[in-house]
């Protein structure tokens, strides 16, 4: 006896896959979603007496894309569209049955959702859209969710999907993996917008809850999924390892009632040591390609945290050199407010404040944050405590308004240990 | 193939100098040879300023003429193409190419119920 849960949650997990092969035979996306959903309906009806189909994956995509022919057919401008998608992708029109259909399919899958991404993350498109579409298409979250997420109400989210959509569809914003030369460019764009779906689960900026589980695994997910379909890619494989080694902290990160632990303040036994082992090993792949950029450097940075057992023992002297080398790469001054923390621990808070002091980071909440941590090490806890307030009044977000909190009040009493929020997190970019 | 217009965006004002003026129209002459040459070409010109513009609207059969372009703006359409191309990526390769020989930006926008 097959649940009704147990079908979405297959449909959920192949959503990506189903979708991207379907656009390519049906030559629209709206079409896609909405053979899958035909699709949906079907098993509905079929799998609880039934049982499941020997491969539900296979079932799906041969299903959708009959009930997807047959839709195209009744429509005037669809036997049109048939015509033309089958004449672009030189494929077969008919009726598929099983085998046949699996043959032609199944080497073609990755290659489809490869395509998927490319176009979710077309420049010609906003990064909010991106986002939103990438979340869709290829990780198969519904509108409710994406909104949820993004916090913003779901018929906006609605919206600025339909409106991405019909761009693809209207500009003909192409179906295909981007060729040599634009590669790199298009390339950091889809790293992007996966970066963006993780660090949004893994820094909410707003809102009540630290970390959104769901959009870190999402990530995560595409990271990995990526960095499968483009393994000589090594960004590709330095994002993956950066988020590993991120996510790799979660149950430490966080108090039970949802505050904020610093990196320095963690218990390291709640570390998870297979995220640890994958994404290290992800860095060392790297570090022998040796073709360094922002996202390895990163991975990289956070590997060199992940092997020190206790604070004491971490390598602040090759963590201030990996920054230095970021910093070449990405002069930003996010990025020289992270070398300057790594500064402090290496020569001390007195030549990271000098460092701090000449950024231009008046809005970012981590600057003050930051400063107020070096001055408080320097015993300046009147500017220290005003810098937490500077800190306190530019963060939305409720976990890292109760650290500051914290903090200030700490000042009235005993000095703590060094440490800063920014040793532990996604560097904004 | 898909139709796209490309609207070259002009700031309002005087003419720029002759040297800089006559390195855009021979620019501009080879990018429109090289759209000719390419099967992308199906129409170019260049506009007046928009201060001669006029509008017209009907109201209840009522026709209202206004003086000056539509949009309160600093730049303009200055300009535009009509290209064919197959898909938006090649249509803002053009676009790029066009950018760079009027140094001005290009709005790229799809033509609706063209698809040949």
């Amino acid at each position: 006896m097959v649940h009704i849960s147990e079908i979405g949650q297959i449909f959920r997990e192949e959503y990506g896959r189903s979708v991207a092969v379907l656009v390519r035979v049906l030559g629209s996306i709206d079409a896609a979603e909405d053979a899958v959903q035909d699709a949906f309906t079907e098993a509905v009806a079929r799998w609880p007496d039934a049982g499941l189909p020997p491969s539900p994956a296979g079932w799906i995509i041969i299903t959708a894309r009959n009930r997807g022919i047959d839709r195209l057919r009744r429509e005037a401008t669809g036997r049109e569209k048939l015509a033309q998608s089958a004449l672009l992708n030189g494929d077969l029109h008919g009726e598929l049955h099983g085998d046949q259909a699996e043959a032609i399919e199944v080497d073609t899958v990755e290659d489809n959702q490869l395509r998927l991404i490319f176009t979710c993350c077309h420049p010609a498109l906003n990064r909010a859209a991106q986002v939103a579409l990438t979340l869709k298409l290829l990780g198969g979250l519904s509108t409710a969710e994406i909104a949820h997420a993004f916090l913003v109400p779901e018929p906006t989210m609605a919206q600025r999907l339909v409106r991405a959509k019909g761009k693809i569809r209207d500009a003909h914003i192409p179906y295909r993996v981007p060729s040599g030369a634009e590669l790199p460019e298009r390339l950091k764009s889809v790293l992007a917008v996966v970066y963006l779906v993780f660090n949004e689960g893994y820094a909410a900026s707003s809102g009540a809850g630290l970390v959104r589980e769901d959009l870190c695994r999402e990530a995560i997910r595409l990271g990995r999924l990526i960095m499968e379909l483009m393994p000589d890619e090594p960004e590709a494989k330095g994002l993956l390892a950066l988020m590993l080694l991120l996510d790799s902290r979660r149950a430490a990160r966080t108090t039970p009632d949802g505050g904020l632990v610093l990196l320095a303040d963690q218990d390291r036994s709640l570390w998870n040591k297979d995220l640890i082992a994958e994404g290290q090993l992800l860095v060392r792949q790297c570090l022998k390609r040796n073709q360094p950029g922002p996202y390895q450097l990163q991975a990289a940075i956070n590997a060199v945290h992940s092997s020190a057992s206790k604070p004491a023992d971490t390598d602040w002297r090759q963590i201030l050199a990996l920054y230095g080398q970021l910093l070449a790469l990405e002069p930003t001054p996010v990025v020289a407010l992270n070398r300057a923390v790594a500064l402090a621990e290496v020569e001390g808070p007195a030549a990271g404040l000098a460092a701090v002091e000449l950024l231009e980071l008046g809005n970012y909440y981590l600057f003050h944050a930051v400063r107020a941590d070096l001055l408080r090490r320097l015993g300046r806890n009147d500017e220290a405590i005003a810098a937490y307030r500077a800190a306190q009044e530019r963060t939305g977000n409720d976990a890292e308004r109760a650290f500051l909190d914290a903090r200030t009040q700490a000042l009235t009493t005993i000095p703590r240990g060094p440490a800063t929020p920014t040793s532990d997190g996604p560097h904004g970019r | 193939m898909s139709r796209y217009l490309l609207s070259i965006y002009q700031p309002d004002g005087p003419i720029p100098e002759p040297e800089i003026l006559n390195k855009v129209m021979a620019d501009l002459d080879v990018l429109n040879q090289e759209m000719r040459d390419a099967g992308a070409w199906v129409f170019t010109g260049g506009l007046h300023p928009a201060s001669t513009a006029t509008v017209v609207r009907v109201n209840d059969g009522e026709v209202l003429t206004t003086d000056g372009p539509f949009a309160e703006a600093k730049e303009h359409v200055g300009g535009l193409w009509v290209i064919e191309a197959p898909d938006l990526d090649v249509a803002l390769e053009w676009g790029r190419k066009a950018a760079q020989a009027t140094t001005l930006p290009i709005e790229v926008r799809p033509f609706a119920g063209y698809r040949e």
